[in-house]
This record gives C-alpha cells, structure tokens and sequence, in this order.
C-alpha cells in the first residue's frame, strides 16, 4: 500500500533532497510551507520522479491555522502517514542579542510550532496502527554553545518532545527518528564561514531513509558526528563554560 | 542573497576565478539576487575553459534549481529547471522509452549549460545539436522573467542558445525527448586502420550514434588509427552501470606522460578484436563514458589541461592529417582524442557545429601545449574551421571573428540587452566579444 510523506518545511535544501527520494521510492508526497509558487514546483518534480501523489499545501509554524487542512489531505489518502519535519529557523546569536523578541519566534519555527502540528496528527496515525515520524534536530541541540544557545535550546526542546512522541507512538506500531544533523551544504548554511566536513542534502536525505527502514532512533548524519557529540557532550560544565567550541 | 567568495575553476582547471558567488534554489531567490546584481550564471562547470568564469567579479551557480517541471508524453516535452543534469534526465526518462535528443559526453552538464553552449553529441549527423530541439527557455534578466523559443522571440532565443550566458540567466527550459526502444545499448566497435579509413567510415557509417576514438600518438602510416563506435539503443536487461570511482588527489606528471600515453593508447586499441565486436551496455556507459570515473581531470595534475576542439569542412579534411601529425610530433597528447562527423545542425548564432569533421584532443598544461593549439588554431582557422567555445581557454579576438559569421549581430544584440556588460565572463573578456558589434 503507498505511504504517504507530509515534509513540513519542504522549500529547505534537505526537504527536497528528502521529498524527491521518497517520491523515488513510489510514497505520496505533501509538501507543506510557505511559498506556495516554489513548493508548486517541487510537486511537479515529486510526481515525475515517481510520487503518484503529489501537492503544496500551506504550513506556517507560527500560524495554527495552516496546520488541520494538511492533515484532512493526508487522512484522506490511503495508507500510513509519515511525517518530516524539517522546518526551523536560525537568526544568529548578534540579532537575538539586539532583539531578545526574536528567541518567542525562533522556539516556535524549531520546537513548537511542529511539535503542535505532530500532536494533532499522532492520533490519527494511532489510529491506522503504524508511520513514522522524523524529526530534524540538530547537533546545536545537544549542548548550549555561546555560538547558538537559543537555537540550540529550541532544538533539545524538539529533541525531548520526539523522544517522548517516540515512547507513545511506539505502542501503536508506529516509530520516530531524530535525525541531528551536523553541516550541511544549504541555503542557510550558504557563505557561513568556519564549516568543516560538510554534507551535501543529498547525502543527509539518504542517510534519513535509511534510518526510517531500519527503524532507527536517534542519528547523527553524517555518522561521524555521533563521535564528535560524544566528545562535545563529555567536556565537564566546570571546563565547557570557558570554551568557545 | 548571501553571496559566498568563492575560487573555481572550469573542467579543464587551467584558470581559476575569485568571484562572490550566490546560489538561488528557488526563482524568487534568483530574483532577489539578480535585481541585487546581475551576474553571469554557471552550472555544474563542465566546460572546459574560462566560459563559467568571472574573475573579480559575481557569478550565479545555478546547480541547485534542477526540478523536473512537467512532461507531456504526447509531445515528449519536458520542461525542467536549468540545473537539471543531462545524465539524470536520461536514467529517469530512458527506462520509459525516452530520451534526451542531443547529450552531450558528460552526463553532468545542466540543462543551461548545453543550451548555452549549444552542445551536440553523437548523433549530431543524423539529429543536430542540443538547441534544436529546445522549444522554449525561460530567461532572467535583471530580475525579470521573460520566455522565448524558435517562434517567439526568435532573435532573443538565438542568441541565447550558444549565447555562453551573455543574455541573461537561463531559469528553466522546454527540450524535446526522443522515443527510445529502452535503457540499453548495442554499441559495435571495430579498429580503424588509418585517417583515410576513419574518414571513410564516418562518411559510410548508418548509425544513430557514432563516435570515433583516435590514437593521437600514432604515426607515420598509422597516423589516425582508432576506433569506430557504433551504437543504437535497444531493449533488454543488463547489469546496472558500475558505481562511479573517484580520482582522489592531483595525478603526478608522469602519469600523463607520453610513453605512458603510448602505452595505454596501444593497449586501448588491441582492446577491441581485431574483428570488431559488439555489445551490450547501459546506455549511461556508452553516452558518457568517462563519468565512470569522478574528478578525472585530477589525472592532470595541479596544473589542469586544455581541450582543443575544432571543426573543419569536409573539402578540408586533409588538414586533420597536418593536425594529427603535428600532435604526434609534439608528444603532448593525452589518451582523449575523438573524431565524429558532423551534420549541418546549429540553432544559434554563435553555435559551434558546422557540416565537416570535428576532431577533440586533450593536452596537460605544460610545455609546448598552448603554442601548438595555437598553431592547431591557425590551421582550423585557414580552413575555414571553427573552435569550439565551451572548450576553448586560448582562442584570439581576430580568430573568433573570421570563424563565427554572425558575432558581429550576436555583439550588437547583448550590447543592447546588457550595456554594462553585467553577464560578461572572463571569456568574453578575452575574446572582446562586444567589439565585434
């Protein structure tokens, strides 16, 4: 029976390289944010890569609104739904210093708003007893860095509530993945200086399949930085607060 | 539009370029970028020379807008963003019984690219060049989107096609798919004694598909000895084409050095029976061979290569013999030398084919190379030849003006469309396109 994929945030670098390996592997596609011309487009590619389903539909993380429309077009379709969550948001450390206003929306487009959108949506996965979420974290999430601390803070929000989503899910045959990237060649990575073994969307998309099949539940992608993370997470407090990693 | 300061450099890796590069991945990025500056575009680099450079200055990567937009399997239409990579549009279509009419030898040029500069591949006798079967392209200029074709907007689309960007970005484009009997190929190879011969068997061969490989260290009475490829696609099951390997570091001098080259050549051409054989493959193999093997122009070592390619009439074919003996002479030549015949088909005016011959031959960059490719110049240029733009790092102002008829309309209609030469390329710079005007 086809699957079908909601992809929140589906104009990022990684979504598309998501999208189109699902819509590869034959799985319907609804590919949810905010510009609708260009979300039209990758519909388009979905379908002819191989999706027999494919639509934009509106997703706003800070507009609730946008999200049951998304979940009657999946509940409508036969088959499992699965859920990617590749939405977010990253001003940097200097803009949130000038404008603390700013940490409410960047909590909202990394943790809240699509931790609201998968509890309106895990029942209905209950319901047909299977399909998995995965969600994108990041390795920001796994230790508050002078660098990043709010966006890492709204990630290790996103990556408790995957953890918890994960123990309900889990009794109804359904699964989630946490998948925590390190740098990755995109959009909003573009021009950021100091990045190091970097990973192309394709790669991370790939990595993000393979996860969901073998029914993983947290990855690193590349794998190299579960590594990294460990020596990251194991520097004590006492010595980390005076590092600028 | 975040623009990144980036160092790159074409295949052949002779000249680098510093420029603040953006990378769009939707059109309204590519909007935003352009009304902040207009900027030549490039895509996945395969060309050969300074074509995608610009030194000093903006340029637009384009490999990131690469989505299949629609296809119509009445017409066999695909419309596709101008990144879009020749060989994927071929592994996605061909299982389907299409294929992209005119490919290029490396399946990872982009859609943009080929129409940029109208490349051919080797079906160009029997089918033309890539921009003849485009149907539409949708163009960027300054921030604004306006779409032509071989209709509409005839004398803006002929510009563009072979028009090495100089009229705006490419966004996205309608090509013409070919039916095809499946994703394999039946490709017959037979050796080839001499010149003489090839050129009797290029003019004699029936084939969709024909390429000619030639030995470029032969002399004497083997002087263009090599092998004739022939191939048409078919039905059938083979094994999936082999992963691609990857050249992992710059390759030292020797490897490329001529008893080395000698010795491969040799071997290459006893590799096929002395009968010929024929068999059966992926069609990925047979249309781009080489990219089998990732960053192969790593083999040339830090200091990169050149690829001289020219045409020449048919009536001059005789001067392939000068061409052949001169390299053969210098020692210089790497084991890539192709020869194919071609037909008439050129969609734009300043595309490369012309009805003759045309012979392709790599040099690494070192010694004597750019004094015999500018002697090579000469000849073509003599004979009433041509070079090949998307190959070219060498060519002279005076030269392109007596081989490409049309430059001086090509020069007068960019010179409107962009006064202040926004998408000019270190290319046009050294060609002084615009002066032709």
């Amino acid at each position: 029976m086809t699957e079908t994929w909601i992809i929140l945030g589906a104009t990022s670098s990684m979504a598309r390289a998501f999208a189109r390996a699902v819509a590869r592997d034959c799985a319907n596609v609804i590919l949810a944010g905010r510009d609708a011309k260009d979300l039209d487009a990758s519909a388009a590619d979905c379908r002819l890569q191989g999706a027999p389903f494919s639509q934009a539909a509106r997703f706003d993380a800070r507009d609730a609104n946008t999200f049951a429309p998304i979940i009657e077009s999946a509940t409508a379709l036969e088959g499992m739904i699965n859920v990617a969550v590749f939405v977010g948001s990253m001003p940097t450390q200097d803009q949130i210093d000038a404008d603390p206003s700013l940490i409410a929306g960047t909590v909202t487009d990394n943790y809240a708003g699509p931790a609201a959108f998968l509890q309106m949506i895990a029942p209905h996965m209950e319901e047909r007893g299977g399909g998995t979420v995965a969600g994108v974290g990041s390795v920001a999430g796994d230790r508050g860095r002078i660098g990043n601390y709010v966006y890492g803070s709204a990630k290790a929000g996103f990556h408790t509530y995957l953890s918890g989503l994960r123990n309900r899910l889990t009794r109804s045959g359904g699964h989630v993945v946490t998948v925590k990237p390190g740098f990755v060649d995109t959009a909003m990575t573009w021009g950021i200086e100091g990045m190091f073994l970097v990973a192309t969307p394709d790669k991370i998309a790939a990595d993000i399949l393979k996860a969901v099949e073998k029914r993983k539940d947290v990855i690193y992608t590349p794998g190299f930085w579960r590594l990294i993370m460990g020596i990251i997470k194991a520097i004590p407090e006492r010595l980390f607060k005076k590092l600028s990693v | 539009m975040i623009w990144n300061t980036l160092t790159y450099t074409g295949w052949g890796r002779v000249h680098s370029a510093t420029a603040k590069v953006a990378r769009p991945e939707r059109t309204s990025t590519l909007a935003a970028a352009q009304s902040e500056q207009s900027a030549p575009a490039f895509g996945m680099r395969r060309s050969y020379g300074d074509s995608c450079l610009n030194d000093g200055g903006h340029a637009l990567d384009m490999t990131r807008m690469d989505r299949l937009l629609d296809f119509d399997p009445e017409t066999g239409i695909l419309e596709v963003e101008a990144g879009a990579r020749i060989g994927d549009i071929a592994r996605r279509f061909a299982p389907d019984g299409w294929l992209p009419a005119v490919m290029p030898g490396t399946g990872f040029a982009t859609i943009g690219g080929c129409i940029a500069h109208d490349v051919h591949g080797k079906n160009h006798h029997g089918a033309g060049s890539f921009g003849q079967h485009v149907t539409e392209i949708t163009l960027m200029n300054g921030g604004k989107l306006q779409k032509v074709g071989p209709s509409k907007g005839a004398k803006l689309f002929r510009a563009t096609v072979g028009g090495m960007g100089q009229t705006g970005a490419i966004v996205s484009a309608k090509i013409k798919l070919l039916p095809c009997k499946g994703d394999v190929i039946t490709v017959t190879e037979r050796r080839i004694e001499n010149l003489d011969h090839f050129l009797e068997a290029l003019d004699n061969s029936q084939s969709t598909y024909t390429v000619g490989w030639v030995d470029a260290t032969a002399k004497g009475e083997t002087l263009g000895r090599g092998i004739l490829e022939e191939a048409e696609t078919g039905y059938g099951l083979v094994p999936d084409a082999k992963r691609a390997k990857s050249v992992p570091f710059n390759a030292p001098k020797w490897a490329l050095s001529n008893p080395v080259v000698r010795l491969f050549n040799a071997s290459y051409f006893r590799r096929v029976p002395e009968d010929g054989r024929t068999s059966v493959k992926p069609i990925t193999e047979f249309f781009f061979p080489l990219d089998k093997l990732l960053e192969w122009n790593r083999l040339y070592g830090k200091r990169g290569f050149h690829q001289f390619q020219c045409v020449v009439p048919i009536t001059e074919a005789t001067v392939l013999r000068v061409m052949l003996d001169k390299i053969g002479r210098e020692g210089l030549a790497s084991p890539l030398a192709v020869i194919k015949r071609m037909g008439p088909g050129r969609a734009g005016l300043m595309s490369f084919p012309m009805e003759g011959y045309t012979l392709a031959v790599d040099f690494p960059n070192r010694g004597a190379a750019e004094a015999l490719i500018a002697e090579l110049e000469e000849i073509a240029k003599n004979a009433g030849g041509r070079i090949y733009l998307a190959k070219d790092a060498t060519l002279s102002p005076a030269h392109v003006r007596s081989m490409y008829p049309d430059v001086a309309k090509f020069a007068k209609l960019i010179t409107e469309i962009d006064p202040n030469g926004a998408y000019e390329t270190d290319q046009t710079r050294r060609l002084n396109i615009r002066s032709h005007a």
